[in-house]
């Protein structure tokens, strides 16, 4: 903390400048190679890479399942598939993007390739417990499939009672599915908090702390606080539908409304930990496209915590019309509101940014621009469903299909691919084609907004959600939607190509590519096996552009490595440093 | 702007709808116009600031405290504002008028039944006089379901173990759909149904003639009319293809496996059977998903149903 800059804390460090080696012949990549050695790691970076390659398999089924459906919804009534299995296309994806890829993409995924870079440590505090949450992340994965390819679910990922302990299908194993990934994230999160607060580098204090480390640090408390009544709701659930035991069934003297409290309660903060890392990513890639020095760094920081809060508190306009008490909605409606705010405060700063910055178009930064506007699409139709009355009319209703589509998928999937592209040369050391990426990038948004903005007319106009089947007056609607939904599909099949193509022949990346002054290009891409040869100290923040480069680049070498042999001709500097805590 | 946001809406039908609209265009007007402002300031900045060359120096601005609260302090005060809008008319089109006339709805998997102060019932057509307060109180006798008038603008979810009510008062005599907006099941989407706005005359002669069958027609007919009235053909065609349960055509006298692999004759007690406790004896392939009418239908009316379905061979 800025408190901590006492007297008694300050003492001198003799520290260099190391220049990140250019084209580097050893980096993580190339050592300890072979799958034994892969499956076995406990380099981050590896991890990341692995939760990476899932994520990127599961989005690729989930769009898929979307694909389905949307074919599907070409005409009313039957087009190619039968209503239950419409109904179970459309719980698994779901399902899938939501536990499979939405909550782990960016803090498993990204984060755990990034985090450690960017506090200047060389692992997160508990690597083997990051390797175990990889592999409780694939067993949750593997009962989800036995789950799809056993009878199936038809639930919705809600999983809402009655119905789920009536159906039939196999409800149980995908619970059990959900509920053990449920430990991934939290391991996740446990480690991840431990690790900012013990391993960031000397002089690396809270008010340099990047962002994106701020919203990683606001999601894994979310994740460690909400993560484990998923858990327990999950395992009610099961425990009614195999014992018989009447928790949320009426007819054993349960409550199915409770059953929905249980559940948002954890899948509403659930959101924020799949949104809030997203703010980290445009944060860091807006000031490094600016080149300027990040607007508001403390109001960034502290609305992530605001919102990771608030969110806590406002699973109840889940249910609006469920019937729960008017007071009750009155109170989680003005709570809705007040999330607004820290959101809309965010947004300024991130357009303030980039007011009298040098801005670079670039693949991430379009990325970024087109997170801005489709997420404040997000946030206005957020706000219409917050006010109660209109929300009676428009509750699941294809409205909200189109709200948190504009979150998640103009958010947060737009966040992870600005990122993804971000650190895309530090993560494989290659450049992709600019040109495609933008293409791709164009094509995606306009299939996008194709796919979801007549969803926003077709559910104010009445079409309720999960629906098979339509009234006739819905069809022309559902049609330009499908077309935009295959529109974005050509976009992602391109980005697959080029990104694939980047790993085999890709351009080999410089150390820094864009000219950020974040403590991640300070190293060669790919980044050494301990990330740092040195290890790094750290004297300004990670947005302060008006700082020459050389006062990035400091450390003290370690001292199994003999720095001279690599680094010639660096100058020594003499600095005050605070200590970390 | 407004013309957008009525196209946006249904036809407003009853007399609650204008509010709720009031409402929506408010905030559709707003968010245009920041959303407009935001994307006109991400356009104009990517290009008043593009990168001119690698040595481009930007100024150092942290933070502006002035601006800062402004873009605070504004936001607060129109959610406020909304915020207040929003629960003022929630209240008033949540409350029903004491004179309400009260009409109660079960909903089960996949119909909606309407029964009314005579005792007079009619299945996924609900009657209601134009220009009077009408409030439902609903339950359900199976999963959650959710009542849904978009032209109303009134929707409350149907519970198992609780009331839940709606209220409405229709402006004009016309039809409007019902939706179930709570996802039940394969036949979720077929849970529609129709309200009809008659006249305070016609609805009272409806109430006192629309629901009584011709004690006159021969008892097949009767059960024509009963199956059509009930709903049944959502799930069981009369043509032989097989919807979420087995067809009526060919029914009668048939030998049915059922579940636990018995084979039953469908005879009369058969058919009773499997019309009051539907889960005692499941033809195989098929879930057990039909409610039970017990309590809901006689025996005078079961016997018409089985006349209608030895019609059908």
């Amino acid at each position: 903390m800025p408190s901590s800059e006492t007297p008694k804390n300050i003492r001198k460090l003799q520290v260099k400048r190391f220049k990140p080696e250019e084209s580097p012949k050893k980096h993580y990549l190339n050592s300890e190679t072979g799958i034994w050695n892969w499956m076995t790691t406990v380099d981050h970076k590896k991890i990341g890479l692995m939760y990476l390659a899932s994520v990127a398999i599961f989005f690729f089924v989930g769009g898929l399942l979307a694909l389905l459906i949307r074919t599907e919804l070409l005409t009313p009534a039957r087009t190619f598939i039968d209503a239950d299995v419409y109904n179970q296309v459309f719980t698994l994806h779901g399902a899938i993007m939501i536990f499979f890829f939405l909550i782990p993409s960016v803090p498993a995924a990204l984060g755990n390739f990034i985090l450690p870079l960017q506090l200047g440590a060389k692992d997160v505090a508990f690597p083997r417990l990051n390797l175990a949450s990889f592999y409780i992340y694939t067993i949750g994965a593997i009962f989800t499939l036995i789950a799809i390819f056993t009878g199936g679910v038809d639930t919705g990922w809600t999983f809402y009672t009655p119905y789920s302990a009536e159906t039939g299908g196999n409800v149980l194993m995908m619970t059990l599915g959900i509920f053990i990934l449920g430990f991934s994230s939290i391991l996740t999160g446990v480690n991840f908090i431990v690790t900012i607060h013990k391993m960031r580098a000397p002089g690396l204090t809270w008010n340099k702390l990047p962002l994106n480390l701020w919203a990683l640090y606001a999601t894994s408390l979310i994740q460690v606080l909400a993560t484990p009544v998923l858990a327990i709701t999950v395992l009610l659930l099961s425990m009614e539908r195999v014992l018989g035991i009447g928790i949320f069934d009426p007819a054993l003297g349960g409550d199915p409304v409770l059953y929905q409290h249980f559940f948002w309660f954890y899948s509403h903060p659930a959101v924020y930990i799949m949104i809030v890392p997203g703010f980290g990513i445009i944060s860091e890639v807006i000031s490094t496209f600016s080149r300027k020095t990040i607007f508001g760094y403390w109001a960034i920081a502290l609305s992530s915590l605001a919102i990771a809060f608030i969110g806590f508190l406002v699973w109840g306009h889940h249910m609006f019309t469920a019937g729960q008490s008017s007071l009750a909605n009155m109170v989680f409606s003005f709570l809705t509101f007040l999330v607004g705010i820290p959101t809309g405060i965010k947004i300024f700063n991130w357009l303030a940014t980039m007011y009298r910055g040098s801005i670079d178009l670039k693949a991430p930064m379009l990325y970024a621009m087109i997170f801005l506007f489709l997420f404040t699409i997000g946030g206005f139709t957020g706000i219409m469903l917050g006010s109660l009355a209109v929300d009676i009319h428009l509750h699941d209703t294809y409205y909200v299909v189109a709200h948190f589509h504009y979150v998640m998928m103009g958010g947060m999937v737009m966040a992870f691919f600005a990122g993804l592209h971000y650190w895309w040369p530090k993560m494989f050391g290659k450049m992709y084609n600019e040109f495609w990426a933008r293409v791709s990038c164009i094509l995606v948004f306009i299939g996008f907004n194709m796919t979801f903005l007549p969803q926003f007319v077709m559910g104010s106009q009445g079409m309720p959600r999960r629906y098979f089947n339509y009234i006739d007056q819905f069809q022309p609607f559902h049609q330009l939607s499908t077309m935009g939904a295959y529109t974005m599909f050509v976009g992602f099949i391109i980005m697959a190509s080029y990104l694939t193509y980047s790993l085999l022949k890709g351009k080999q990346a410089p150390a820094n590519p864009w000219g950020s002054r974040a403590l991640e290009w300070q190293t060669p891409s790919p980044a050494p096996l301990h990330n740092f040869d040195h290890t790094p100290v750290i004297i300004n923040g990670p947005y302060d552009y008006h700082k020459p480069m050389s006062e990035f680049q400091l450390g003290i070498a370690d001292s199994h490595h003999d720095p001279l042999d690599e680094h010639h001709g660096d100058q020594q500097v003499d600095i005050k440093t605070e200590t970390s805590a | 702007m407004n013309r957008f946001s009525e196209y946006m809406l249904p036809p407003a039908k009853s007399t609650n709808a204008g509010e709720i609209d009031a409402l929506f265009h408010f905030v559709n007007v707003t968010s245009v116009i920041l959303l407009a402002g935001i994307t006109i300031a991400i356009i104009y900045f990517s290009w008043k600031y593009r990168r001119r060359s690698e040595n481009d120096v930007t100024p150092v601005i942290t933070h502006n405290s002035k601006l800062e609260i402004t873009w605070s302090v504004i936001p607060l005060i129109l959610v406020l504002i909304l915020f207040g809008w929003s629960f003022t008319s929630y209240t008033n089109v949540t409350t029903a008028p004491n004179d309400a006339y009260e009409i109660r709805v079960v909903a089960k998997s996949w119909l909606w039944e309407f029964h009314y102060d005579n005792g007079a019932v009619s299945v996924n057509e609900l009657n209601v006089p134009v220009d009077r307060p009408v409030k439902l109180v609903m339950s359900s006798d199976d999963v959650i379901h959710s009542f849904y008038v978009p032209d109303y603008r009134v929707k409350a979810d149907v519970l198992p173990n609780r009331y839940t009510s709606v209220w409405f008062e229709a402006m004009e005599i016309d039809d409007s759909v019902i939706f179930c907006t709570e996802y039940c099941g394969t036949q979720h989407s077929n849970m529609d149904a129709v309200v009809q706005v008659l006249s305070q005359p016609d609805f009272e002669e409806w109430l006192e003639t629309g629901d009584q069958i011709d004690e006159d027609m021969p008892p097949a007919e009767r059960g024509e009319a009963l199956v059509s009235r009930q709903g049944c053909q959502a799930c069981h065609s009369t043509d032989g293809s097989s919807l979420v349960g087995p067809s009526f055509q060919g029914l009668w006298n048939s030998e049915r496996t059922t579940e636990s692999g018995e084979t039953i004759t469908a005879d009369e007690n058969y058919i009773r059977e499997s019309i009051i406790e539907p889960d005692a004896n499941v033809v195989e392939g098929y879930d057990n998903v039909m409610p039970a009418y017990q309590g809901t239908i006689s025996d005078r009316q079961i016997d018409d149903i089985i006349e209608y379905i030895k019609t059908l061979e």
